[in-house]
């Protein structure tokens, strides 16, 4: 109520965070304030995610079980850190706190088409989340994350429906965040924003949506067929009753590939509207880069196979699969290339996104190189289900997803909150992060190459170096990964500082004062340019400036 | 882009436009966009099932044609009848929307509500009857005599015996025909309950005068979820009762 009064007066128009009642904010259909509250839910589903990652690095430092006692607690524990990671923190983090706040802001839109629809389904993913904390307490779940059949539905004794019903219920908020973004899209750019002058995250994320509208009803249907087989064991999954458990992956990888890039590519969202802005370059590339994120989405449903090589499908269809996972590298590899050549002769400042954008950049690149190890049907079936495989979805998805959400924080917090942050504190996280990340999981390519299992509570002590090695990584990454909560909470406590556009950068989100008006924009945006429109000339002079700065 | 033509305008009462909205016309657009990438979905959400339903159907085709025999295709078809008229019955309904007549739109959808529960009853009293018979999958599902005979001459191995492994898959897949048609038609049927709950509430909404449900955004919107689960029966209709 207030915010509406206050926007009424003569003055300037209060910004989004100026009413502070917890209503307002319970009740708020602007885009800004749901990607808030977004951005305090992850930030809490990733911390209970991660410190049970840190349990099961403490377990593992040893050959024997000795911290969590039983493998059963063992088995509950990485599932839950897979369930949570990957739905309450992995497939939300970027598009629900960055694309919320900047989609509509990066297209001249007041808010995105479906206020109350984008409010809803963050109380959807709010209960998923609830119900996901109350079988952590009570009980927990052993399948692993995927649920597989004939484990989940005939043999484990734990909470397996309650998980479907939460996996279920978080896809809905999924499907309603992509509806709202690719109509946003569709319908709500301001004129003279054409699809050719859409900021590179906006095509990102336009490719994400499309994806979760397409590929989250396959899952949640495959989920509910797991309960009902698990409640009345109708036989679906059961080949004795005329089923087939292989369905399951069939049905369950249709989305969970998919997914991963419902992940990684809005990784590439932040990664695009970074590169251009420290190189002070415009993006090289732009449409190539554009249309591989559309060109990812269409590959992603055409290689579910690939988790299915030792599942016993026909080699043929093995090795179809392989081909299509290997033409996922394609897209994958222009961006990086495109990126790559930005920063070619680029005037490059080392600001703290900048850091983990590059950080990111190293991160997936081994990720996807090892992501081809796997598509190789012959390699795969060495290295199936061992840490060779945990370590590359870890690099895709956490050193994908997790550090592009870093280097998107830290460069639109300044947008967000109105403030500045420490740079040192900020360059010294994103080195720790980076260090910490490849100590903990490039050892498990090894691991894994050497044959240690995934999913293991105990291993043999000749693993045990490597395991040591990662369990410090943990800690290191642990360390990195808290410093950035503490000192960005911090600067909330300093005056508003930042500015309209700290960094430079181009693109309508830059132009609006920091943190934007409820309604972002005061008169009728006209967008008469492309964007990156990041001039040599004006990098000459920065750079010149700084030589000058140094030699004095 | 200015607002919507002032030929179809309400007499009385106007469609509101929200603040994040820059006229009418993009209001309108948005919410019909909306609502087809929300069907898009649902699509997904069937043609999982329909997929699954293929493929089981061609690794057991004779389980399934004898599942397929047990279908009252005659019943079926009169449903698809009621669930067609209730389209138009809808149609119409969005078409008084255009034109401002506000009794028509409450006439309209409250037949159409009409029409979707008798679609509803029917397919209950079709439900009952297959529960009756056994065909409900799960602990109580039962094999008839008939049924095992024909499954029997389709279990016969080189020599012309019968293959007792072959036979209890046969008999397992006869099962999933079932487990499929419950599912399928069952999340269809859930879909209609959600439908006719709409329409009922639109109808009220509009009778009382809450809003007018003129011009050419809600009822519209709500027309193409109509749509879209008489689309769904069309290919369901076929799939489960029709095909050899």
């Amino acid at each position: 109520m207030s915010a509406s009064a206050l926007a009424h007066h003569d003055g300037p128009p209060a910004d989004y965070l100026s009413d502070s009642t917890v209503a307002s904010w319970l009740l708020t259909t602007d885009h800004k304030r749901v990607g808030i509250l977004y951005m305090i839910s992850v930030t809490v589903f990733f911390a209970v995610g991660g410190l049970i990652a840190g349990l099961m690095r403490l377990e593992l430092m040893t050959p024997k079980g000795d911290v969590l006692a039983t493998p059963d607690s063992y088995n509950r524990m990485f599932t839950m850190h897979g369930v949570i990671m990957i739905f309450f923190f992995l497939v939300p983090a970027i598009p629900s706190v960055l694309g919320n706040f900047l989609i509509p802001l990066m297209i001249g839109a007041r808010d995105l088409a479906f206020p109350k629809i984008n409010l809803l389904s963050w109380y959807v993913y709010i209960i998923g989340g609830l119900m996901g904390v109350w079988i952590l307490i009570f009980g927990g779940i052993d399948t692993g994350w995927t649920f597989y059949t004939p484990f989940s539905t005939m043999y484990s004794n734990t909470m397996v429906v309650t998980a479907a019903v939460t996996v279920f219920i978080t896809g809905f908020s999924s499907i309603l965040t992509g509806l709202n973004f690719v109509v946003t899209v569709h319908t709500m750019r301001a004129p003279g924003m054409t699809w050719f002058r859409l900021p590179l995250f906006v095509w990102s994320h336009y490719a994400t949506a499309l994806i979760m509208v397409l590929a989250t009803p396959v899952l949640a249907i495959s989920i509910v067929l797991v309960g009902l087989e698990r409640l009345f064991h109708v036989g679906i999954f059961d080949p004795k009753l005329g089923g087939d458990p292989i369905l399951f992956q069939h049905l369950f990888w249709f989305y969970s590939h998919p997914a991963v890039y419902i992940m990684v590519l809005p990784g590439f969202a932040v990664i695009s509207e970074i590169i251009p802005c420290f190189a002070r370059r415009p993006i090289f590339g732009y449409r190539f880069i554009a249309f591989a994120s559309v060109a990812i989405a269409i590959f992603g449903f055409l290689v579910w196979g690939h988790h299915m090589f030792v599942s016993g499908q026909s080699m043929y269809a093995g090795a179809v699969f392989s081909i299509l996972s290997f033409l996922v590298a394609i897209p994958s590899a222009i961006k990086v290339f495109n990126w790559t050549a930005t920063l070619y002769k680029g005037s490059i400042k080392f600001d703290t996104p900048m850091l983990y954008a590059l950080g990111f950049i190293g991160l997936f690149t081994i990720g996807g190189l090892t992501g081809l190890m796997l598509a190789s049907l012959a390699i795969d079936v060495h290295v199936h289900d061992t840490y060779f495989v945990v370590a590359h979805f870890h690099y895709i998805m956490v050193g994908g997803t997790t550090m592009a959400y870093l280097a998107g924080i830290h460069f639109w917090w300044p947008k967000i909150s109105g403030r500045t942050y420490p740079e040192l504190w900020g360059k010294l996280s994103a080195l720790l992060v980076f260090v910490g990340f490849n100590l903990t999981f490039f050892p498990q390519f090894l691991l894994g190459y050497l044959g240690m299992p995934r999913r293991y509570f105990e291993y043999r002590p000749e693993f045990q170096v490597l395991n040591v090695m990662s369990t410090a990584g943990a800690s290191i990454l642990a360390v990195g990964l808290i410093m950035p909560l503490v000192y960005l909470l911090l600067s909330l406590r300093q005056p508003r500082n930042a500015g309209p556009n700290p960094w430079g950068a181009t693109g309508l989100e830059w132009q609006v004062e920091s943190p934007p008006t409820t309604h972002n924009f005061h008169e009728p945006v006209l967008v008469t340019c492309e964007p990156y429109l990041y001039s040599p000339e004006e990098a000459e002079r920065e750079y010149a400036h700084v030589q000058h700065v140094h030699s004095s | 882009m200015h607002t919507s033509s002032t030929s179809t305008a309400p007499d009385e009462g106007t469609q509101l436009l929200l603040s994040h909205f820059d006229d009418l016309d993009q209001q309108h657009l948005t919410s019909n966009l909306g609502m087809w990438f929300f069907l898009v979905s649902e699509v997904m959400f069937f043609s999982g099932l329909i997929a699954a339903y293929t493929v089981y159907r061609a690794l057991a085709p004779d389980a399934f044609k004898l599942g397929s025999h047990h279908m009252a295709m005659w019943v079926g078809f009169f449903n698809t009848l009621v669930l067609l008229t209730s389209s138009l019955t809808m149609a119409f309904a969005v078409r008084c929307s255009q034109v401002g007549d506000r009794r028509g739109i409450v006439r309209n959808l409250i037949l159409t509500a009409l029409l979707g529960t008798i679609f509803l009853g029917v397919k209950a009293s079709e439900y009952k009857t297959e529960i009756d018979h056994g065909y409900l999958p799960g602990r109580s599902f039962h094999v008839s005599e008939h049924d095992a005979e024909v499954l029997k001459a389709a279990s016969l191995d080189a020599n012309g015996n019968l293959d007792e492994a072959k036979f209890s898959r046969n008999k397992g897949q006869f099962q999933m025909m079932f487990v499929l048609y419950f599912f399928m038609t069952g999340v269809h049927a859930f879909h209609m309950i959600v439908g006719i709950a709409a329409v009922l509430i639109f109808a009220v909404l509009i009778r009382i005068k809450w809003f007018s449900g003129f011009g050419t955004t809600q009822v519209e919107v709500l027309g193409l979820y109509w749509h879209f689960v008489d689309v769904v029966w069309v290919f369901l209709y076929p799939l489960l009762y029709l095909i050899e």
